[in-house]
């Protein structure tokens, strides 16, 4: 789960790390509330989980609580890379005299946490990583002894040589991993981390994105996630249990399993087709699952025709048959369904789909082309 | 005839009592597997029904259920905020090969226990995986045994029901298996494809590989050139997600594309230039290993 600027923000000023004052508003007049709450010079940026903003217009100085109120009002509903901006933040301007960058992960190479810091901040550390590597140091933290303040001191010197900037910096990294692992996070940070004109280190941008997997820790946490950024059908997908994202072609398809699923999308493209999307039912044998998956698919207008490839393991055959006729009593299907099973129960399954009407095959290849096809002709 | 097992290897299962614990525990014992014991706290000196009048015993720790049988395997069912715990505790116990099932472990508990076991110098299989299965010597994990043979093929996955559409196409052309290992779909684990084709290539019985990669990371990469330096038998590739939309989690956590690092392209051009075969679609595999067996 991806956070906004704001929500990080002020996770970060939670875990003692310093962060200027500032607020989020979601109309023009409250922007300008918060500006002259704040007074002198502000920054309006757009709140969207969504990397550059300021390119797309989406981050604006404002000099009086007026033009504040414009800048928001111009951002407030602007889209930047499909997302609708519904807040902005807007936060003191800073007299900026150095930007660097720092940040924790989980790396999948050394399968260890990893804090990672640059003097070059406020731009795209994707970008240096490529061309300039000897500017960004990485040190991987040991999970057994956790960050050692000895390492930490030693990142900071990479930024810093004042004596004074180098212990808040190795303080503000040590409170950056702290909160990473206590949220559960997959990714924090501060892009940029600033010294002001007056000798303060500060974190003036923060990305946090929580691994949904440790949410269970911090309940508190599910607040923080916004309702209207998640398109409909993957909210529903994932209350119900299911993994699904949205593509733009017109074979809706439902898979057992992850690698078969993709598997299955790549097929439909192998075959001239395009996939409508990805969806994974996953390995039980719950009817609903396959009552719910249906109503998502079937809810994407851009569906010509939807397939059911289901490998028999641990999921069975005549579950899901169950549930694909089930799902067809309660809503008549206005789309042609082709279905490919096999394995558990294949034969049982094959029974009860065939006298409710349907017919199944079990060749994912055949299921495929017919799907293609069926897709093409309507 | 087995990579990681052998007519050795003595089964506890961790998480025995819980629903899809006692489903697949009777399945492994129907497919022969010694299962030895099971581990649920509070519900130690219980018994297991495990079909057939087989009755296994409970032990409330691993440690308990070590000394009293000798287990020196552990297949973990246990829920995933429990489930690291689950591994960090049967790698304290002394067990060497630990398969974690469960799906859906907090990454950061991950990177402790992977510590952990590399400490004590275990084997993890997964997480977020279905096992591994050797026809006719056992199973450890959830891989439905009545889709593989005996044979001559190691198949090594990072994913489920893929790996079986490969399987059964692989069984019903008549080529055999010496040993498939799902090694999970999780950022974060235990065994690698790199590990794997070290044993095949160890096993004398193994005389060509089926390597089922996907999106995300740079395991199959660093397979392929692995497979092209050191390793002697065929090698045929798929790699799911050649669809797959950058930046979106496929199902499984490790299967995304971060940047543009991690694609199916990549992967698939990984293993082409190091000479191996890559399948477009999974029922070329049977084709393409046949070709790379008659080449021998």
């Amino acid at each position: 789960m991806d956070l906004y600027e704001y929500q990080a923000r002020e996770l970060l000023r939670k875990a003692g790390i310093p962060v200027p004052d500032g607020e989020v508003a979601d109309t023009p007049e409250a922007a300008q509330r918060i500006a002259r709450r704040l007074g002198g010079t502000v920054v309006v940026k757009a709140q969207v989980h969504a990397g550059g903003r300021g390119k797309a217009g989406g981050v604006k100085l404002a000099a009086s609580p007026e033009e504040a109120k414009s800048h928001a009002a111009r951002i407030l509903g602007m889209e930047i890379k499909q997302h609708v901006v519904r807040r902005v933040l807007v936060t003191p301007a800073e007299e900026i005299a150095a930007e660097a960058y720092a940040a924790v992960l989980v790396d999948r190479a050394t399968q260890r946490p990893v804090l990672m810091v640059s003097g070059e901040g406020g731009i795209d550390i994707e970008e240096v990583a490529r061309t300039r590597p000897q500017a960004i140091r990485r040190l991987s933290v040991d999970p057994r002894y956790g960050l050692l303040s000895h390492q930490a001191y030693g990142l900071a010197e990479f930024l810093y040589s004042d004596p004074g900037l180098l212990s808040q910096a190795a303080d503000i990294l040590t409170r950056l991993y702290e909160f990473f692992l206590s949220a559960g996070a997959s990714l924090a940070e501060i892009n940029p981390l600033i010294v002001t004109s007056a000798g303060e280190v500060k974190a003036i941008d923060a990305k946090v994105s929580l691994d949904d997997n440790a949410l269970f820790r911090n309940p508190d946490f599910e607040k923080l996630r916004d309702p209207a950024a998640e398109p409909e059908a993957e909210m529903r997908a994932r209350n119900a249990g299911l993994s699904y994202v949205k593509m733009t072609g017109s074979v809706g398809c439902c898979v057992n399993g992850a690698g078969l699923a993709m598997a299955t999308m790549d097929l439909i493209k192998y075959y001239g087709g395009e996939p409508a999307n990805f969806l994974d039912i996953g390995g039980s044998s719950n009817p609903d699952k396959v009552v719910a998956a249906l109503e998502i698919i079937t809810s994407d207008p851009s569906v010509r025709v939807i397939l059911f490839n289901i490998f028999g393991g641990i999921t069975r055959c005549d579950d899901v048959a169950n549930g694909i006729v089930e799902a067809t009593q309660r809503t008549k299907l206005d789309r042609p369904i082709v279905i490919r099973l096999t394995g558990t129960n294949e034969a049982e399954a094959i029974v009860i789909l065939e006298k409710a009407g349907f017919t199944a095959g079990r060749s994912m290849d055949a299921a495929v082309m017919k799907a293609v096809e069926l897709a093409g002709a309507a | 005839m087995a990579i990681f097992i052998s007519d050795a290897t003595k089964v506890v299962i961790q998480g025995i009592t819980g629903r899809d614990g006692s489903f697949h525990t009777r399945q492994m014992i129907g497919y022969g597997t010694r299962v030895v014991a099971g581990v649920t706290p509070g519900k130690g000196g219980q018994a297991f029904e495990g079909g057939d009048g087989i009755r296994i015993p409970i032990y409330n720790t691993v440690e308990r259920a070590v000394t009293e049988t000798e287990a020196n395997a552990s297949v973990i069912y246990v829920p995933p905020a429990h489930a690291a715990a689950a591994i960090m505790e049967a790698a304290d116990a002394g067990i060497k090969l630990i398969v974690a099932i469960t799906e859906g472990i907090p990454v950061l508990d991950m990177t402790r226990a992977l510590a952990f076991v590399a400490d004590r110098g275990a084997r993890l299989i997964g997480p977020n995986c279905p096992g591994l299965i050797s026809p006719g010597c056992g199973k450890l994990g959830i891989i439905p045994g009545g889709i593989v043979a005996k044979g001559p093929v190691g198949v090594v996955s990072r994913s489920g029901t893929l790996t079986y559409e490969v399987v059964s196409q692989l069984t019903a052309a008549g080529i055999g298996q010496t040993t498939c290992v799902g090694i999970g779909g999780d950022p974060l684990i235990g065994t690698n494809f790199v590990d794997c084709l070290k044993a095949f290539g160890a096993d004398p019985h193994t005389k060509a590989v089926v390597l089922i990669g996907e999106i995300g990371g740079t395991d199959e990469q660093e397979a392929a050139s692995y497979a092209g330096a050191h390793l002697k038998l065929p090698l045929v590739a798929f790699v799911a997600g050649r669809t797959a939309p950058p930046g979106r989690r496929m199902g499984h956590a490790g299967a995304i594309i971060s940047g543009s690092s991690g694609t199916a392209e990549e992967k698939v051009k990984a293993f082409e230039d190091q000479g191996f075969r890559v399948a477009d679609r999974p029922s070329d595999v049977v084709g393409l290993l046949r070709d790379a067996l008659r080449d021998l």
